[in-house]
């Protein structure tokens, strides 16, 4: 199991890609792989508020409901809208097509205290 | 310690994602439900079925005894014909599910693998209090079983098994045998499509699955492994009920629509109060719904009408074939015709749904 060296995670499963003042969301290969199957992703809508370690929306697959947690805080910039009618997305690219939310964030050193990818490897047991 | 069908080995090499079903070690999934659900509609996939009970009848009062504790009339059962009954408590509630099978000198029943002990427990009861005359065996664990659904199901082992499935109608069985091995075929299944579950003896079954997962490795296999995960999409787009959810010992199988299956002229455990709620009407009913959005209906979502609990959902999920999300639930009766809006409450926020006729997906004969 491997996940880019580049982004900062939660043990919650989100990882967070800091470009500038944006730090965009989305959720790791192995949350995707437990949950199977994803059937719908509730996301906040531009101009919304988001607060680290809070919930900004939820997963869904046919196992099970999951809550998604902002590592930063900050206020919604843009939401991916292909996961409306394509939330497979996740499962399939969750990297990179499959991103959820960009939030242009308050405190871009915020994202350092976030875990590391092998921070992250070693807290999920791989 | 969990027990292992004579096909753990299987589902470890095709990569089975195991989990504790019953007290069994069984494969959710393989590939993923949805693509597993999507092989079984359209082509065919095996499930390993071996964890449920599997018991034999035979002796003088075997048919006698399971007219007793069975809704089924099963006296007019022909030899080589399978039937899907209920077995009820005393209150007119379910205890199982089964499948129950003629044979030339014995009667054969396939149960859940949960309820197994409960009535292995209860049949001898019945057998002591009543004082009869007949032999139950549990072959269970000297057996395995398998499923094979899907539209090219058929054709592709009609030539593999030792009897002539084609000609084979739904709900008839045979037995066969090849290499000395004794194959029972039932033409029947839990998915909504065509196919067959055979049982074969424990021992054969190692040499079964090699022969098998040769042919489902490549990509383009038409019969591919299939988990728990997908039977359960399968059977909720076929509005087949499952134990736990649709039936149990409070629930009474006129309300689930099963009356098909109950003779009500017969006498038999549970008789009177069913009697009792056919002639009134069951007071809820089961019901298929169809959300307006993608949000699943999990068992035990509040239903409700104008903002008052009408029901509840007893399974729900998102539907593959139709891609909506689609649950069954038991509503008030009189808010049961097809086309009433109802909501489906889901963590206080009402999400609106129509009620549909059943089931949510028919095979295309």
């Amino acid at each position: 199991m491997s996940a880019p060296t580049n982004y900062r995670y939660l043990e919650t499963h989100e990882w967070h890609d800091l470009q500038g003042d944006t730090v965009t969301i989305g959720i790791t290969q192995f949350a995707a792989d437990e949950l199977t199957d994803i059937t719908f992703v509730d996301l906040p809508k531009v101009g919304a508020t988001v607060t680290a370690n809070k919930r900004f929306g939820e997963i869904e697959s046919v196992k099970a409901s999951s809550d998604l947690y902002s590592g930063v805080s900050g206020t919604v910039t843009a939401v991916n809208p292909e996961l409306t009618n394509n939330p497979g997305l996740v499962n399939r690219d969750p990297y990179k097509a499959a991103w959820m939310i960009k939030v242009k964030v308050t405190n871009p050193a915020e994202v350092n205290k976030l875990l590391s990818v092998e921070d992250y490897l070693k807290k999920t047991g791989h | 310690m969990l027990k292992r069908t004579p096909f753990y080995d299987f589902h470890v090499s095709m990569g089975g994602r195991l989990v504790d079903f019953a007290g069994w070690e069984m494969p959710i999934m393989y590939r993923g439900i949805v693509d597993e659900h999507e092989q079984t509609r359209k082509s065919g996939s095996m499930f390993d079925v071996s964890h449920m009970g599997r018991l034999q009848f035979s002796g003088k009062d075997a048919t006698a005894f399971l007219n007793h504790v069975l809704t089924r009339n099963v006296a007019e059962q022909k030899i080589g014909q399978s039937r899907y009954s209920l077995v009820c408590n005393p209150a007119g509630g379910v205890m199982d599910d089964i499948i129950v099978s003629r044979d030339v000198k014995n009667w054969i029943m396939v149960c859940n693998a949960s309820n197994r002990d409960k009535l292995v427990k209860y049949f001898h009861q019945v057998r002591t209090d009543r004082g009869l005359d007949f032999d139950m065996a549990d072959q269970t664990e000297s057996t395995a079983m398998v499923a094979i659904q899907g539209p090219k199901v058929i054709d592709r082992i009609a030539d593999i098994l030792p009897v002539d499935v084609r000609a084979m109608k739904r709900y008839q069985f045979e037995t066969g045998s090849f290499m000395l091995t004794k194959f029972t075929v039932f033409r029947s299944g839990y998915t909504g499509e065509d196919g067959v579950e055979v049982i074969i003896p424990a021992k054969v079954a190692g040499m079964a699955m090699k022969m098998l997962a040769g042919k489902m490795d490549n990509p383009d296999a038409a019969i591919k492994p299939a988990g728990l995960g997908a039977r359960d999409t399968l059977r909720l787009e076929a509005a087949m009920p499952l134990y736990g959810h649709e039936l149990g010992e409070q629930i009474d199988p006129i309300s689930v629509g099963l009356s098909w299956a109950i003779d009500l002229k017969k006498d038999f455990v549970g008789a009177e109060p069913l009697r009792k709620i056919a002639a009134e009407g069951p007071r809820r009913k089961l019901v298929g719904l169809e959300l307006d959005g993608r949000r699943i209906a999990r068992q035990g979502t509040p239903i409700l009408k104008d903002a008052k609990l009408v029901g509840e959902v007893t399974s729900g999920t998102f539907s593959p074939t139709l891609q909506k999300s689609i649950a069954m639930g038991f509503v008030d009766a009189d808010l049961t015709a097809e086309g009433t809006r109802l909501d489906a409450d889901l963590k206080g926020t009402p999400n609106p749904a129509t009620v549909v006729k059943l089931p949510f997906y028919k095979r295309a004969s």
